[in-house]
């Protein structure tokens, strides 16, 4: 077993783990908290994958205003802990059957029926990561003009949206 | 030297957490974050497969990497109006129990 395997098992787990934590939790603060470690192992799998542009963005755009975002409004509704008020006490069983039927699913159909090939090396340690980010930011303003055009004015749209909705009480009451 | 696979499986089980958290959970609040989680697994996959395929043709690639730039972006916006739309339904219902917005009436 290389010292690559292990690394990748150990961080596997502790993004497994912190995942089980946010779905575990009873308390959302704690829930979000393991969602930011969870962001954060997942950052440096897209380190080991050679792409640190995206391993930043994560930490910055979901780690950082994402998950401030979602603190932020769990202190401000003082949401932490709901009663658990179960409607339909089978969900939670046949949920589980579902998840466990979707697992099983996924794994045959990518690992039996696809059988995906090759190994990951990780990027070497001269690797120039400078050239790679001027070639994908050519990429992108090349190739990807249009998306990343319309990209924007989404972003536009979900902020005047945002406010909107926020408004919009306000004027009533 | 990791196998593909072993990339593919996290991703699916991830997946499968957020699939699970979506489901069980009544928290408005867990279950947006259990799709944030599933949308994290789904760029998993994307990145390792770009990876693969680099090596493969051992061109640099990068049109997998945007492609999850982009997924960032539209998970940025979505949150902003999602949670929007929560403080909204909160005000309202003085509650985010997912089980309680069964009217169509506010």
């Amino acid at each position: 077993m290389s010292l690559e395997l292990i690394f990748f098992l150990v961080l596997a787990l502790a993004s497994v783990v912190t995942a089980f934590g946010m779905l575990l939790s009873r308390n959302a603060i704690y829930s979000a908290l393991y969602l930011v470690m969870n962001f954060i192992t997942v950052a440096i799998f897209y380190l080991m994958l050679g792409a640190p542009f995206i391993a930043m963005a994560q930490i910055t755009v979901y780690a950082g205003a994402i998950m401030v975002l979602f603190l932020f409004v769990i202190m401000l509704l003082g949401a932490e802990r709901l009663p658990d008020t179960q409607v339909l006490p089978y969900q939670k069983w046949l949920a589980r059957v579902l998840a466990f039927i979707l697992v099983v699913e996924t794994g045959y159909m990518l690992l039996v029926r696809g059988k995906p090939q090759g190994e990951i090396i990780p990027p070497e340690a001269s690797a120039n990561m400078v050239d790679s980010l001027r070639e994908m930011g050519m990429t992108l303003f090349n190739e990807y003009l249009l998306p990343f055009e319309v990209t924007s004015v989404l972003l536009l749209v979900a902020m005047v949206g945002a406010i909107v909705l926020i408004r919009k009480d306000k004027k009533v009451g | 030297m990791i196998p593909i696979n072993y990339y593919i499986i996290l991703s699916a089980v991830l997946f499968t957490i957020g699939t699970l958290g979506v489901l069980t959970r009544r928290n408005a609040l867990i279950i947006f974050m259990s799709v944030e989680l599933m949308l994290n697994a789904a760029n998993l996959a994307f990145v390792a497969f770009a990876r693969a395929r680099e090596i493969a043709t051992g061109q640099p690639l990068f049109d997998g990497q945007i492609f999850v730039f982009f997924v960032i972006a539209v998970a940025a916006a979505e949150v902003a109006v999602g949670l929007a739309l929560i403080v909204e339904i909160f005000k309202s219902k003085r509650s985010i129990d997912v089980d309680q917005m069964s009217s169509m009436k506010g």
